[in-house]
């Protein structure tokens, strides 16, 4: 299984891959990871590659073979579809974090995409910052997109958390349990 | 244990397990986190040297006193460092000594795309290249056996993919081990030319050696499949072959210099046609040229960016790439200067000011960046300065430049360019953004913060002290986001004649993680007239026409308030907090 997670830098994507990178770990699976780091996180936009299989090689994924594209912004989400398989899904965080060029006045920020992620690539869209904000902490919105996305791909809940208890620190774990339930109890 | 590690924790993991005494580094994109990571362990000393050159003499001594002795550096860094390397080839080691050189080969944290591979090759050292975090580790172990048996410098080149990739490693312990005792030997260490003479001699019978004996090496090896087509790869680039043509013949190269050659020309007789795939130059590719063997690489493959599984399939099959969206123009989201940053009140003001700007390497060369835009060159670790001086020779009559740079990059290569421009009268103008840390790289220590690299107390090497010794009489410090301040030095000291600097000094954000109260835009004073957003801060933004703070990326600095003319700007109040 592929997984592509795209962001912002800041918006807690790199936790969510150490996640999953757990989480293959549980299954037993074979894994590789790929992240930036340096300049690009920065605020730019951020692309982390999750791939678990028998036998993984290549740590990147190439475009048109994401089975999962797990979108924290709508822009990067959408900047990214292409990656996305013939028959695979988008989740779709739906939070708009203005890049500086549409601060600047310089472009304008696109009307729509959300809306066409939905129509064109049958994207699933979920508010993970209010699910955040009720589980108590708007950090976990990663913890939120992928309770969904393990519900989406069919992922075990008790390996979910099993993954999340390796990866996140003891005082901080109540809550992203509840993010978890929280995105695992989505449609 | 089965472990999922960075390629970069493997590198450390294999120093450690191979027992290294020493590590030394300066922090640069993408090798940082072998040091960080080896700074965790009890057994080997570890530091931030304040430049590559340096870090490579200190593990070069290490070796010398009889230490396994690690050195970490990116591809630009081995610039620095070329001159040791260079002649630590003619010495050779007495502890295993191993250079890891990190390539950046789509430049994603990089001024250039240079391959270091040319540099082994040009020094005569010999270089391995992993393709994921379990061979990082046994490669770093294997390079200091190789280090020792052939009394040579190795270097260990890596990739952005692999350096920041993770894959599953097998946890080993570590091996001590006693120090190669040393014994004064100035015909080895002493390279004065009767001697350096004599150590040429050896230095080329060593390479020829390691050219015999490398095919029988255990990181170069055939995996034939259809014969049809055979390829040769090394690094990362091998996993994207194996996924993207599976049934290809395949000679993965660990050691791209000196090449296994009788077992490339063993793979090419069994073989219809060679290709090698390789990123960046065609290293691989000239020396079987070179030597003879028939081959297509460069012809098929960019010199340029990176490969990747869709290039390759293309190549062979024809195969289209899905490409992004054209019909929608997205904006692009490129890097900026964090909310809070110190150095974006700086930029406002030569932006202001319309000062020439040569600028250098680190976070703030993100003030080139719109709405900035007030940097006018970025080449290397402490260019500016130099640059500045030779604009000014030139073109005397220019007044309004400076040169900017970091503290970190200050220590590392700015104290020989500030000494240039006074010695020889320029008069240069130098700021010196001085937010107490190395922050692009993610925050390391360095001479000038007074902690080493674990967080010890250590003497703080003072820049202003530096720049009076230097021989600069003007030596002004200003708090970085005092706008009026740095205003009114910036006129002064470009229209004097002599060589001043000026100290903009606030540490980075991210490290006194300021909890000051957020700013809010207090809508009824707002005339919109945007001036707010010519600070370029990624928590202002402009949504419907109206100005929007977002609390939760404020952090308070309250720079944009300065900027507001009409009280359109204020703290938050509790009673407004989430």
């Amino acid at each position: 299984m592929n997984i592509l997670i795209v962001g912002v830098g800041g918006q807690g994507t790199l936790l969510a891959s150490r996640i999953l990178g757990n989480l293959a770990a549980v299954s037993g699976y074979d894994c590789k990871l790929n992240e930036v780091h340096g300049m690009a996180q920065r605020g730019g936009s951020v692309v982390t590659h999750v791939k678990m299989a028998d036998k993984v090689f290549s740590p990147v994924i190439a475009e048109g073979d994401a089975d999962f594209i797990l979108g924290f912004e709508i822009l990067e989400a959408f900047r990214y579809r292409h990656f996305l398989k013939k028959g695979g899904t988008i989740i779709v965080n739906i939070q708009e974090i203005m890049p500086m060029p549409v601060v600047i006045g310089a472009a304008e920020y696109p009307k729509n995409l959300a809306e066409i992620l939905k129509s064109e690539n049958n994207a699933a869209a979920v508010d993970a910052y209010s699910l955040a904000l009720s589980a108590g902490n708007v950090k976990t919105v990663n913890t939120v997109i992928l309770g969904y996305f393990a519900k989406k791909a069919g992922i075990p809940y008790a390996d979910m958390e099993k993954a999340l208890g390796l990866s996140v620190k003891p005082k901080l774990l109540d809550i992203n349990k509840t993010a978890l339930k929280y995105g695992y109890a989505l449609d | 244990m089965r472990e999922l590690m960075l390629g970069n924790a493997a590198i450390a993991r294999g120093a450690y397990e191979a027992g290294v005494k020493v590590a030394t580094a300066y922090p640069g994109t993408p090798s940082t986190e072998i040091t960080e990571i080896i700074s965790g362990y009890e057994e080997v000393y570890s530091e931030w040297s304040p430049n590559e050159k340096v870090a490579f003499e200190a593990a070069l001594g290490a070796s010398m006193a009889g230490a396994r002795a690690l050195v970490c550096m990116k591809h630009v860094g081995l610039n620095v460092a070329a001159d040791p390397l260079f002649t630590a080839s003619y010495t050779g080691v007495g502890g295993g000594l191993v250079a890891v050189v990190a390539d950046d080969p789509g430049m994603f944290s990089s001024q250039n795309e240079q391959d270091t591979r040319f540099y082994a090759r040009a020094a005569h050292v010999p270089i391995i290249e992993p393709s994921d975090s379990a061979e990082a580790k046994d490669f770093t172990k294997l390079a200091f056996e190789l280090s020792e048996k052939y009394d040579t410098p190795v270097i260990l080149r890596t990739t952005t993919r692999l350096a920041h990739g993770q894959s599953f490693v097998k946890i080993e312990p570590r091996t001590e081990r006693e120090l190669v005792t040393y014994v004064k030997n100035p015909a080895k260490y002493v390279m004065m030319p009767s001697n350096a003479k004599l150590r040429h001699i050896v230095v080329e019978r060593r390479m020829d050696k390691l050219a015999d004996d490398c095919g029988e090496l255990s990181i170069n090896g055939i995996e034939y499949n259809d014969k049809k087509l055979g390829i040769v790869c090394s690094g990362i680039v091998y996993q994207y072959v194996k996924e993207a043509y599976p049934s290809a013949s395949v000679l993965k190269l660990g050691m791209v210099y000196p090449l296994p050659l009788k077992l490339i020309r063993d793979f090419a007789a069994n073989v219809g046609e060679v290709i090698v795939i390789e990123e960046l130059e065609p290293f691989i590719e000239n020396q079987l040229k070179a030597n003879g063997i028939a081959c297509r690489g460069k012809e098929i493959f960019s010199k340029q960016g990176e490969l990747s599984v869709n290039i390759i399939k293309k190549a062979f099959f024809g195969a289209s790439m899905p490409e992004s969206e054209g019909d929608i123009r997205l904006p692009a989201r490129p890097p900026v200067l964090c909310a809070g940053c110190p150095h974006r009140g700086v930029f406002y003001v030569l932006n202001k000011l319309r000062t020439t700007v040569c600028g250098d390497i680190g976070c703030y060369t993100l003030g080139a960046m719109p709405p900035l835009n007030a940097v006018d060159s970025v080449v290397c670790m402490g260019a500016g300065i130099g640059m500045a001086h030779g604009f000014l020779k030139a073109s005397p009559q220019t007044k309004n430049i400076v040169a900017v740079i970091g503290d970190s990059t200050f220590i590392h290569s700015g104290i020989t360019g500030l000494i240039d421009s006074v010695y020889n009268k320029s008069g240069t103008t130098v700021i010196i953004l001085d937010n107490s840390t190395t922050g692009m790289t993610g925050h390391q220590n360095h001479p000038a913060t007074g902690k080493t690299i674990r967080e010890e107390d250590t003497v703080r090497v003072d820049i202003e002290a530096i720049c009076r010794a230097c021989g600069v009489r003007r030596v002004v410090t200003i708090a970085a986001d005092d706008l009026v301040g740095l205003e009114r030095a910036v006129k002064e000291e470009t229209s004097i004649e002599e060589t001043s600097v000026i100290i903009a000094r606030k540490p980075c954000e991210l490290i006194v993680k300021g909890q000051k109260k957020p700013y809010r835009i207090i809508e009824k004073n707002c005339k919109r007239c945007r001036a707010c957003l010519k600070i370029g801060c990624p928590a202002i933004s402009c949504t419907d026409g109206k100005m929007v703070i977002k609390s939760e990326m404020c952090v308070g600095c309250g720079l944009c308030e300065k900027l507001c003319g009409f009280g359109a700007i204020g703290v938050m109040e509790a009673n407004e907090l989430l």
